[in-house]
């Protein structure tokens, strides 16, 4: 049943450490390079969701549209 | 399913405090895995309902938009759910409704085959 768990633990803890570089090179002052990181950080968490959503639309086509 | 469920949204409660797009991202990860692991179980009852019907010569039609409508409802249901989780009600909404009207269009074949059968049943 558990299929790939260990997927929420990366994202929780991108999210923890970006939110950490993100208020350590704000107390730096660099603002600009903040929100570069935080957007990397976004990004990569964005394309983990579109690999993870295609294998669901793609477990659903073979599910239930077996044959069309 | 319970446990993933509840350390999600432990580590939501956390993250959202410094970063909501990531507790949203987070959100998303768990639904989806939650979804795939249910497609798993309902392969099973698929294949177990392709089976009776074969032994009892169903039409194939039948079964196959039966079958078709569940899936858009699935998919329906888990856009729905997402859209709504990132706080746009309205849109989740109409992503319903749209899901309604496509299980409309695919039923019409089989409302078509009843109301041929009632008209051949009823005398002229």
């Amino acid at each position: 049943m558990p299929y790939n768990v260990d997927t929420v633990f990366q994202i929780a803890g991108i999210g923890i450490i970006v939110a950490m570089i993100h208020t350590v090179l704000k107390q730096m002052g660099k603002e600009d390079f903040a929100h570069w990181v935080t957007l990397f950080g976004f990004g990569v968490v964005l394309f983990m969701i579109v690999m993870l959503l295609q294998d669901l639309f793609t477990t659903i086509k073979n599910v239930f549209l077996f044959r069309s | 399913m319970v446990g993933l469920g509840l350390i999600a949204t432990f580590l939501i409660l956390v993250i959202k405090e410094q970063k909501p797009v990531f507790a949203f991202l987070l959100a998303t990860v768990t639904g989806i895995i939650i979804f795939i692991s249910l497609a798993g179980k309902i392969a099973g009852i698929v294949k177990i309902l392709e089976h009776l019907a074969v032994q009892a010569h169903v039409n194939q039609l039948f079964l196959t938009t039966i079958l078709k409508i569940i899936g858009i409802a699935y998919i329906t249901e888990f856009g729905a759910q997402v859209t709504r989780d990132a706080g746009q009600g309205s849109i989740a909404a109409k992503i319903e409704l749209s899901g309604k009207i496509l299980i409309m269009v695919m039923a019409i074949p089989i409302i078509t085959v009843i109301i041929e059968t009632v008209m051949q049943i009823l005398p002229t």
